[in-house]
């Protein structure tokens, strides 16, 4: 397979800029004769599809959910950034682009990067104008908060639910072009397959998830948008329906997977609880600029914590762990995620974790609620604070600036926050692996486009937070929008695309022979415990920490399952109308498939860099170590046909402008 | 616009909450009048009112205004009952409305129908008798200042000498009670009235309205037939 | 770890929209108090694959109370007996061991029953398309974001309003059956913001407009909604909303 990046000459500040110039344009007339499919209505897909519709394309977008509100993007809490510098600390464009390809680990793209740092503030501009309600100072302005990895502060949020706020500005933009009938939209509809006719993507197979039927459609370009594939863990903070399948049935028809095996595991999640668990749940990463993370110091305390002798509040500071202040004094609570992530795990495996099972950690606000308090008595003029008025103070500020999440986690595990300290544990939480793209957005098949998480630029093997939202927004407002023109400029004599040919006939076909043999499998086990066990071996294997060894045996597990599940998953065959299990089976069945090929891709990368940490390549110190001789680049993996034996590609990364050095946030 | 005044929920809202309002400053009026009857005067002063008001011509033009604004406040409000009733074809099979909600609010068609049944008997007894049949209580009318005016007074005391006429009547205002209770609030609501800064006053004047306004009227019968009022 | 409850299940099945439906008797035994509602639904969907039964459909997604999917009337209230939250974030510890639970879905002429405890909240897209929204086009050349600072309370209360999550429990809960949170949260977070000043009349006669075409009731100010509204959208939304219909229709233009 030939990968070309297509990355345009110039300098790199001027790149993009140089491009945006040259690039061939589709005249307005010509536009509303050509179909475009968005798959998805996250933010990617929804800000793709509305600015598309906008210059006069005819869209049709898809989406699993009942409404295209409810994409995944909904959940995000945190953040977003952009490199405004209105907090004066020293932001620049070259400085939200260097931190995003040193958190990466020098395993990202530096044109496409530096892109994505020049149109993040126009994001912030658009999103505004939409009347999206950011959070704001006293003055009336925007206010920012620091995420973790960097040193400014430079996230715009809208309390614990700027994801919810981002998409429904987006959303509102879709909506505004469902309503003049400029796209059509389809919810409860599953996208299935692309369907390729003479080497180009020529649309989709839908399956709508109501009545149950295949659908046919057909377009000039299809753009995916679908997310990330977390769920191939099964417990992950993604969303229920969050799934590879649109990816991956791309991926089989020709689109190469960019580093599938790089995942991100969040430090900050709620501990698991029982077996019964069928999600995690994520505390924002805006929470460590006030959390302090912590382990008792002595297995004593463990024990007697363990053993509900003692509260994680009668520890005395002397007798506590600050493992992350100790560890990386510089950035302290707030180094990166996979950093924060793999200490705690390092602490928890040495037998220092807090609750029954051992897998968790303190994050505690009692400092910042004094820190708070007294700034607000001082505030307040009031001088001779008793201890109970500060804390009383103090509460009400980090009330206000994390309630929501205070109040969720008390949904949720019953115990009070503000007054006994959080127990957090790393779980799954996003994929910067995704299909390979180049610096048009085009994944290797033509006409093919994939945005937001489902592709796999920007973040190299470990994502900042708060970028993700930056990235889905910047690729479906700022950068698809031109790019796909440069593709489309030569489709304007195409004309209407049949959804007859035998190429649609035969990837329908297809997919019915997958459903019918699913339904008439006569097994006995429903879905779900396949997809658990495929968790169960992906988190411990291919995780936190992978190995050599673990890897080739969980490829085998892998394969195991999947026999297992072919013969044996029970899957309710009453009627198609409405059949939740069936669809579920099928993108477990596709989840199958991709948890092998991130154990392959993990085995294949002999280094230790971001999310991808191999326990073979460590520093001293126990810090990821890269190796640029070998594997400077990016693993884009070919569909051979056989899941069992992928073929490697290599995009080699450049960096003109970045030295290149070891990762440190001490 | 023309449409918008009538056809839409919000103008449907809108209405109901003008027209409640102007029966409610009815209410007021009408209570503040009858309530001469405490002059213990032998209902001199009230006879003079009744008078004042059944011949003057603003009051007698209002009157017509009145008929109408309760009319359009009835039939706005079944509009509303029967819509809001198929806006939920399919029922729930286990309802549990007392926990976010007051029966009283749910219950508005219900109280207004009751106060409604009462407003016929009251107009039976008094609008019908003043203003076409005649007085029942005899002699029809008494002498004051030279003035011949009808003696409302006398015929109050007459009807609500019946136990059940009594009953009847203070149940009518217990209706109002509840209806009020409701209504005043919900008047400023539709019309888009309650700003959070105003909304405690609001609320404050409604309760005191919804229990002063009925007990006043209450008053009236239970008086009468007690003998308080001489 | 504490004893699993036991629990009654009286849930609604409906096979389609066109089916007339009923209540169905299941047991669901061993339900941990950690676990959550929808995953107590999981595992009796799990006991009915099993039996090679068709299991429960429901409405969910995000599984912590922000994508607004899920959609279960339970015991007589929407979302379950505790306030501010979905039913994905109810969690078993509120109930006890022998309870007997109601679960039905949305009832709406606004909201058909597509199947079982699922429905069809499209109208709530339609009215979002009607007008809410600003007519503002990609181009990355608006102004800059701190252009027009704004009052903090004012974008405070407009981010108030904007955090409903469209799930229709307020209609589900309405006596009435009516949409009158939902559309007014949507209307008043632009009211309340200077970028929504230009269309702020047409938006609301078009999004109210689209509003009684759905099926949906008419608001009698009975407070339920509020109550019930897993994001405790105040009824002041409404109270603005009247205003801004209000002043729309005394001047239709600018
Ligand atoms: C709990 C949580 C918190 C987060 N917080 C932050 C944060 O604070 N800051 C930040 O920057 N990032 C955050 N992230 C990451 C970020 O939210 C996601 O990466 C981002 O929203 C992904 O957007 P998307 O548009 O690519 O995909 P999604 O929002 O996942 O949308 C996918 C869309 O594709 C559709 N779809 C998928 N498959 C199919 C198919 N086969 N057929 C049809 N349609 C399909 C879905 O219906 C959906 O509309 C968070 C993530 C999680 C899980
Ligand atoms: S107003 Fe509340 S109850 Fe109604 S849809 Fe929005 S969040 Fe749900
Ligand atoms: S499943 Fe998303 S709100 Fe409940």
């Amino acid at each position: 397979m030939e990968l070309n990046s297509k990355i345009p000459d110039g300098s790199l500040d001027q790149k993009w800029t140089k491009y945006k110039g040259n690039v061939r344009l589709v005249n307005p007339a010509n536009k509303r004769s050509i179909d475009v499919i968005v798959v998805g209505t996250g933010l990617a897909g929804a800000s793709a599809a509305a600015s598309l519709a906008e210059m006069g394309y005819s869209v049709k977008a898809l989406c699993f959910q009942d409404s295209p509100r409810r994409a995944h993007s909904i959940a995000a809490q945190g953040g977003i950034n952009a490199a405004k510098n209105y907090m004066n600390d020293g932001d620049s464009t070259y400085r939200l682009f260097y931190d995003t390809i040193k958190g990466g680990d020098y395993r990202s793209r530096e044109a496409n990067v530096h892109r994505l740092a020049e149109v993040s503030a126009n994001i912030i501009d658009q999103c505004v104008a939409q009347g999206v309600p950011f959070a704001r100072d006293y003055g009336g302005l925007l206010d920012n908060r620091s995420f973790g990895g960097t040193q400014v502060s430079r996230t715009f949020y809208a309390k614990g639910q700027t994801g919810q706020q981002l998409l429904l500005g987006a959303y509102s933009a879709l909506s505004r072009q469902i309503g003049k009938g400029t796209v059509e939209m389809l919810n409860r509809h599953e996208m299935l397959d692309v369907v390729i006719v003479d080497g180009k993507a020529r649309g989709i197979i839908a399956r709508n998830l109501v009545t149950g039927e295949l659908e046919r459609h057909s377009a000039h370009a299809v753009v995916l948008c679908t997310g990330g594939y977390g769920n191939v863990f099964f417990l992950s903070t993604n969303a229920m329906g969050s799934n590879v399948t649109a990816a991956w049935r791309a991926h089989k028809r020709g689109a190469a997977f960019g580093n599938p095996c790089f995942t991100q595991i969040h430090p900050t999640c709620i501990p698991v609880s029982g077996d019964h668990q069928s999600k995690l749940t994520l505390m924002s990463e805006s929470l460590r600029n006030d959390g302090r993370i912590w382990v008792p110091k002595h297995k004593e305390d463990v024990e007697a914590i363990r053993a509900k002798r003692l509260k994680p509040q009668d520890i005395p500071e002397d007798r506590r762990d600050y493992y992350l202040e100790r560890r990386y004094p510089a950035f302290g609570n707030l180094v990166p995620r996979d950093i924060a992530s793999r200490a705690a795990k390092e602490r928890c495996d040495e037998g220092f974790g807090v609750n029954a099972t051992g897998e968790a950690v303190y994050l505690d606000f009692s400092s910042a609620i004094i820190r708070y308090g007294k700034a607000q008595a001082n505030v307040k003029g009031i001088h001779n604070a008793t201890d109970q008025q500060i804390i009383e103070l103090g509460t009400k500020v980090v009330e206000q600036k994390y309630g929501n999440l205070f109040q969720m986690y008390e949904q949720i595990v019953a115990e009070n926050p503000y007054t006994t300290p959080m127990m957090i544990y790393p779980a799954v939480h996003y994929t910067m692996g995704g299909l390979w793209v180049d610096y048009e957005l085009m994944t290797s098949v033509p006409g093919l486009y994939a945005c937001g998480e489902a592709n796999f630029s920007d973040h190299g093997a470990n994502r900042l937070g708060a970028s993700a939202l930056m990235q889905g927004l910047a690729d479906g407002y700022f950068v698809l929008p031109y790019t796909i023109g440069n593709y489309l400029a030569d489709e304007i004599r195409t004309g209407k695309i049949s959804t007859q040919s035998p190429e649609f006939e035969e990837a329908e076909k297809n997919v019915r022979k997958q459903i019918d043999s699913l339904l008439n499998n006569n097994g006995t086990e429903p879905v779900d415990h396949y997809h658990r066990r495929l968790g169960k071996v992906m988190w411990n294997e291919c995780g936190m920490a992978r190995t050599e060894k673990g890897l080739k045996w969980a490829i085998a597990e892998i394969q195991q399952i999947r026999k297992e599940f072919y013969a044996n998953a029970r899957v309710p065959n009453q009627s198609l109308y409405m059949n939740t299990e069936l669809a579920k089976a099928l993108r477990v069945a596709d989840f199958i498939d991709l948890g092998e090929l991130m154990c392959w891709d993990a085995l294949n990368r002999n280094e230790s860099c971001g999310g991808h940490f191999r326990e073979e390549y460590q520093t001293e110190d126990g810090e990821a170590l890269r190796d640029d001789e070998n594997f400077k680049y990016v693993s884009a993996w070919e569909w051979s046909g056989d899941p069992s034996a992928p073929k490697l590609n290599k995009e080699e990364l450049i960096y003109e402008n970045i030295k290149v050095q070891q990762r440190s946030y001490k | 616009m023309a449409k918008g005044l009538f056809g839409s929920s919000l103008m449907k809202k809108f209405w109901m909450s003008i027209t409640g309002l102007f029966l409610i400053s009815f209410l007021l009026v009408h209570c503040a009048l009858n309530a001469l009857i405490f002059a213990n005067d032998g209902g001199m002063l009230f006879n003079q009112g009744a008078h004042f008001m059944g011949t003057n011509i603003i009051i007698r033009t209002m009157e017509i205004v009145l008929f109408g604004g309760l009319i359009a406040h009835v039939v706005d409000g079944l509009m509303l009952f029967f819509q809001n009733r198929s806006a939920r074809p399919v029922k729930y099979a286990y309802e549990k409305p007392s926990a976010s909600s007051k029966w009283y609010s749910r219950s508005m068609a219900l109280l207004g129908t009751l106060i409604l049944l009462f407003l016929i008997l009251h107009l039976y007894h008094f609008w019908l008798r003043t203003r076409i049949t005649g007085l029942t209580v005899q002699p029809t009318h008494v002498f004051f200042e030279g003035h011949k005016l009808e003696d409302l007074y006398g015929e109050m005391k007459f009807v609500f000498s019946h136990l059940w006429v009594v009953i009847v009547y203070v149940l009518g205002c217990f209706s109002l009670f509840w209806h009020l209770l409701h209504g005043f609030r919900s008047a400023f609501q539709s019309l888009g009235l309650n700003y959070t800064k105003y909304k405690n006053g609001i609320a404050f004047c409604g309760d005191l309205f919804s229990v002063v306004i009925p007990t006043v009227f209450a008053a009236m019968p239970v008086s009468m037939y007690m003998g308080w009022v001489h | 770890m504490e004893k699993g409850m036991n629990l009654k299940l009286k849930v609604w099945r409906q096979k389609s929209t066109a089916d007339k439906g009923g209540i169905v008797d299941y047991n669901v035994n061993n339900v941990s108090p950690d676990m959550s509602f929808l995953e107590m639904i999981d595992v009796l969907n799990e006991d009915l694959v099993k039996k090679g039964d068709d299991p429960v459909a429901f409405d969910h997604d995000c599984r912590e109370g922000i994508c607004g999917m899920c959609s279960m009337f339970i015991n007589g209230e929407a979302h379950g007996p505790n306030r501010g939250v979905t039913t994905c974030q109810l969690h078993m510890r509120s109930f006890k061991d022998g309870d007997t639970v109601y679960v039905e879905p949305w009832r709406s002429e606004g909201f058909p029953v597509i199947k079982d405890l699922m429905v069809n909240r499209g109208a709530f897209d339609r009215i979002q398309q009607a007008g809410g929204f600003v007519s503002v086009n990609t181009s990355g050349r608006t102004m800059d974001a701190n252009a027009i600072p704004i009052p903090k309370e004012d974008a405070d209360k407009a981010f108030d309003a904007a955090t409903c999550i469209g799930c229709g429990a307020c209609v589900a809960t309405c006596p009435n059956g009516s949409a009158m949170l939902f559309v007014g949260a949507k209307v008043s977070q632009f009211a309340l913001l200077p970028q929504g000043q230009v269309e702020r009349k047409d938006r609301v006669l078009n999004m109210v407009k689209q509003m009684d075409e759905e099926g949906f009731g008419n608001c009698s100010n009975i407070g339920a909604c509020e109550v019930q509204c897993p994001k405790n959208i105040s009824l002041e939304v409404i109270a603005r909303m009247n205003r801004e219909y209000l002043t729309a229709n005394v001047k239709p233009e600018n």
